[in-house]
């Protein structure tokens, strides 16, 4: 069942967020020439077009658009882990991400903008960027 | 060119679970019946226009369907808008026309994610950025991630959900050619199982095999060709966000405003000129983000709208009379632009009596496309 577990398929371009990851950093991209900042990693930036970009790091803290919980597994290696829940996250600099709050498991704490800050965890032996809440326990 | 191309024809399969059935096959049967429909011979069509099927993608999938109808068109090929697809290819075959680049459109869609593949629905968005990793996966959790925000944002219910459910539930209960023809009430809905919270099994759309196509020509051919009843196309526009879910920056608002925007200006009409409405309703939140964009209501007031007498038979807004994509088939689309025509017509299952004007709604994606048409008489 674990061989079937999603990883994240790095490649050139997303490279330097894995390694930042595995060091213990959240990294987007900036971009050199308009200023813009985003995720997840590409090789042109999405407002000017520019190719010129710096990995920065997050302060790590954000705000969580929404969240939902899933009580289906679409993908086999998630069927042991119902309900889990995957959030939007922003971050303070602007980019977005997909990612899972945790700490917190009784939803009637989860509000809409509610601000949260980096939890990185192991999963499969990589480090993966998820997020708790603020003020929850 | 308001009202200049006419829908001439129209056909369909039987919707639900169809064995053996290919998308090819299912793509034939519905364009031999469009084209009965519109009593016209296939030597006479020169456009063919497909979407290709969602649950398996298929490289010159366009030319292949051509080749199974043994047609040679001057215009062929396939348009991907997911569930947008439909009213955009439409849109195209009527420009095409009005520019004499071809003379009669074929205009189809067929899949058959019931009973063949539908992995593609399931799978995790992309991989690169690790989206799988975090278990973020299906069409169903982005809608339910729009949802939640729109509930957070705008205090929507799953009481309001539900109206929709309800609603096309009971018209497509009395569909005897939908899928799914029981009905359901809010408390059969409330006891339905989560499947990706906030949204329940009532609120997504079935999974169908079927097929469905459209004849498109001038409304003076139609004359000369003395097809019964051609349908007039008054309006239509299309509208796009390009920012997955996650990176959207505004998730209560969809594409809707622009599409719909485009052909209420085209038709020289506004949503109070509307009769009868066929709303793409993959998931419950979708209808209820789009009738407010549309300027039904207004923003954030989808959930009361619905709710409150909005839509329905009694002084609402006659709302997916054949059951739309909860009830009737979950095809992407085409089925909405069918019954939108049938209203017109005058020969719709549940008719709204005087109907004059109708709006489809058909967008795609997780709120990525969006496409609307406006039909008259
Ligand atoms: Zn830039």
């Amino acid at each position: 069942m674990d061989d079937d577990f999603p990883l994240p398929e790095v490649d050139q371009t997303n490279k330097p967020f894995w390694d930042g990851l595995s060091e213990g950093r959240l990294l987007f991209q900036k971009c050199d020439d308009c200023n813009y900042s985003w995720l997840p990693a590409r090789q042109e930036c999405p407002k000017c077009l520019g190719a010129n970009y710096t990995w920065i790091e997050a302060s790590g803290s954000g705000v969580m658009t929404s969240w939902v919980v899933y009580h289906t597994a679409f993908i086999p290696a998630y069927k042991d882990r119902l309900p889990y829940n995957v959030a939007i996250v922003k971050l303070a600099e602007g980019p977005q991400m997909a990612t899972n709050i945790v700490g917190e498991t009784d939803y009637s704490n989860f509000s809409i903008d509610h601000p949260v800050e980096l939890a990185i965890e192991k999963e499969h032996g990589v480090n993966v960027a998820r997020f708790r809440l603020i003020g929850a326990e | 060119m308001r009202g200049k191309v006419v829908i001439a024809g129209v056909g369909h399969t039987v919707f639900g679970k169809l064995e053996g059935r290919s998308p090819v096959s299912l793509n034939v049967e519905a364009c031999r019946k469009a084209l009965n429909d519109a009593s016209i011979s296939k030597d006479e069509i020169d456009a063919v226009l497909v979407k290709y099927p969602t649950s398996k993608f298929q490289s010159k999938f366009g030319q292949t369907v051509a080749e199974a109808l043994g047609i040679m068109p001057r215009i062929g090929g396939v348009w991907d808008q997911a569930g947008a697809s439909g009213i955009s290819m439409i849109s195209f075959a009527a420009m095409a026309i009005e520019h004499d680049q071809c003379e009669v459109a074929l205009v189809c869609m067929a899949d058959n994610p019931r009973t063949g593949t539908r992995s593609a629905y399931a799978k995790p968005r992309g991989g690169a950025d690790g989206s799988g990793t975090h278990g973020w996966v299906s069409t169903t959790a982005g809608y339910a991630m729009i949802a939640r925000r729109h509930m957070g944002e705008h205090g929507t219910t799953e009481e309001q959900l539900a109206a929709v459910a309800i609603n096309n539930r009971a018209n497509g209960a009395k569909n005897p050619n939908a899928q799914l023809q029981i009905p359901i009430t809010l408390d059969d809905y409330l006891q339905s199982r989560l499947i990706v919270d906030p949204l329940r099994r009532d609120d997504c759309c079935l999974i169908s095999d079927g097929g469905a196509a459209v004849v498109v020509m001038s409304a003076e051919r139609a004359r000369k060709a003395g097809v019964e009843k051609p349908v007039p196309i008054l309006g239509f526009g299309q509208g796009q966000t390009s920012w997955e879910v996650a990176q959207r920056p505004d998730l209560t608002r969809t594409m809707a405003h622009k599409s719909g925007a485009t052909a209420f200006k085209m038709a020289g009409v506004s949503p109070k000129d509307i009769d009868v409405a066929q709303f793409y309703d993959c998931f419950t939140i979708t209808p209820i983000m789009s009738l407010e964009d549309y300027g039904f209501c207004k923003h954030g007031d989808g959930g009361s709208f619905v709710s409150d007498g909005g839509i329905g038979w009694d002084g609402g807004l006659p709302f997916n009379t054949s059951g739309g994509l909860l009830s009737e088939t979950g095809m992407p689309g085409m089925q909405l632009v069918i019954e939108g025509v049938r209203q017109m017509r005058g020969e719709a299952n549940l008719q709204v009596r005087n109907a004059k004007k109708g709006i489809v709604s058909n967008q795609g994606g997780e709120m990525h496309t969006h496409s609307t048409l406006i039909l008259g008489q």
